[in-house]
């Protein structure tokens, strides 16, 4: 047997390149989030350290590392630790499945531009994503902290609940295209319509739930500031509150890119197949149209959260099990009619 | 009970419709409103390099003033001291010696005046009731410090400088 040195190196590079892509990405999201507020408040935002305070995020990481590291003595130190490492983990994790472009051709050799094409791609990211609330709950069990814990049970259950109707809007989605593999529903989307446009209300309550799932503003009660004094990071300082911070902007990244990929085409863009252009050139066109989709979301994202003041908690509640979830069942209901009515029944 | 003003309204209190019910068109509402905003004017002043004008009468940092001929004018009569509702301003006054008589304008000077800028409320007080001319309020306001006790300005940081020579920073 062989091992086939040239695709380990392959995907070496690959897993480093769109780690450091994820990293740097969430890394501007901060930027980017202080300047949508500034500028959707008047203000100007961040623009003395650097060029229009491009080196804003440089300085922030800075801070953040010399810090002073503080762990609560009455915490469990072991969870405590474990708390944000998981957090950041889980959110660079996702990022193995999505398909990042098509596939370049160096030398004679295909290079996919995707880590890992498993069949059950949609199901890996579901299975990460709920991971994901270990690192809230933990860390917020460990401060021994009764805000910290108030708030990571609210994200558990708000987590929990809104995944729910995540899955099933996503059900809809995998009846349409008979696949789970990120990719072979990326490439249905190259010839056809998008999928955005099959499932209109699927999106909508897709887009509802991964506000939920990130814990973003209206459903940021985690770590309402201002009740919570900042939710299950209260008690953390130094670089590990920064990996909280820095693990939910790559979630956004993250969130951005599936939905991108799922309901927008992903690194597909119109009439690409009639340029007649290199395939290779192709492929990074691709490439950047995703970028641009996942930016256009994220930009949302911050757009919502500087517009909607949070969810009362039973409102919360109310919205994800009396709303969302009947909703999607319905429409995996019509979407199931539809398919069979199609195929002639 | 009688309404104050015409503008009362009463409180809608009907159950949402379903279309309120949905959040949705109004939470495009609420964002179309910030995206409006996005092409604003920014009411911003970019503080060190760009300062708003001061309205003339405004009041700020006090300088104690000398006559014509460079003499200080204040003779420590204690009339800001007394007039100062935040008790801001301490003096101790001192006799002119033989010789001094380009330094002070009158036999008696202030051998130290200080004024507590962190009480001090910018009334303009001090400067009403000086009989002397010898205490003006300035167009420009205390700079920021790490320190409260740098905030008690002294003689040497309120005299203004002598005629043809640079006061220094």
């Amino acid at each position: 047997m062989t091992i086939d040195w040239v695709l380990i190196l392959e995907k070496i590079l690959l897993i480093s390149g769109v780690l450091v892509i994820s990293l740097v990405v969430a890394m501007y999201s901060t930027w980017g989030e202080r300047k949508v507020a500034a500028i959707m408040q008047d203000r100007l935002g961040p623009n003395r350290a650097g060029w229009i305070g491009l080196l804003q995020p440089l300085a922030d990481g800075g801070k953040l590392f010399f810090k002073e590291e503080i762990i609560p003595g009455s915490s469990n130190r072991f969870l405590f630790i474990l708390g944000p490492s998981l957090a950041m983990m889980v959110a660079c994790m996702t990022s193995a499945v999505i398909p990042w472009g098509d596939t370049l051709i160096i030398a004679g050799h295909t290079v996919s531009l995707q880590i890992a094409d498993i069949n059950i791609g949609m199901l890996y990211i579901f299975g990460v994503v709920s991971l994901g609330v270990y690192g809230i709950m933990l860390g917020g069990w460990a401060s021994n902290n009764k805000y910290s814990l108030l708030a990571s049970v609210r994200a558990a259950s708000q987590i929990i609940s809104y995944e729910l109707a995540m899955g099933l809007s996503l059900i809809a989605l995998v009846m349409l295209t008979g696949t789970l593999s990120l990719k072979e529903i990326v490439e249905q989307q190259r010839h056809g319509y998008w999928n955005f446009v099959y499932q209109p209300l699927g999106f909508v309550l897709f887009l509802i739930c991964s506000f939920a799932e990130c814990n973003r503003s209206p459903f940021d009660l985690p770590e309402a500031e201002n009740e919570l004094n900042g939710g299950y990071h209260l008690e953390y300082s130094s670089m590990k509150l920064g990996f909280y911070l820095f693990a939910e902007y790559i979630n956004m990244f993250i969130s951005s890119a599936v939905m991108a990929s799922l309901y927008f085409g992903g690194y597909c863009f119109p009439f690409m197949d009639k340029l007649g252009l290199d395939h290779n050139l192709l492929t990074i066109l691709g490439t950047a149209a995703l970028f641009f989709k996942t930016i256009c979301f994220i930009f949302f994202f911050m757009w919502v959260r500087w517009t909607i003041p949070r969810f009362r908690y039973d409102q919360l509640m109310r919205l994800g099990w009396n709303m969302m979830i009947p909703l999607a069942l319905a429409n995996m209901l019509l979407t199931g009619a539809a398919i069979l009515w199609k195929q002639g029944h | 009970m009688q309404a104050l003003t015409n503008r009362a309204k009463p409180v809608d209190r009907r159950p949402m419709t379903f279309v309120e019910r949905m959040y949705l068109p109004a939470i495009a509402k609420g964002m179309a409103i910030t995206f409006k905003h996005i092409f604003q004017k920014k009411e911003v002043v970019s503080y060190p390099e760009q300062k708003r004008e001061f309205s003339p009468v405004f009041r700020g940092l006090h300088v104690l003033n000398r006559d014509a001929e460079g003499r200080e004018n204040c003779t420590a009569c204690g009339l800001c001291a007394v007039s100062c509702p935040a008790e801001a301003i301490t003096m101790e006054g001192a006799e002119r010696k033989p010789g001094e008589e380009h330094l002070y304008r009158e036999e008696k000077y202030a051998a130290r005046y200080e004024i507590n800028m962190l009480r001090c409320i910018f009334c303009g007080f001090c400067e009403e009731a000086c009989p002397k001319d010898a205490i003006y309020l300035t167009e420009t306001f205390a700079p920021s410090n790490y320190k409260r006790e740098s905030f008690i300005y002294g003689k040497e940081d309120l005299l203004i400088p002598m005629p043809g020579e640079k006061k220094k920073a």
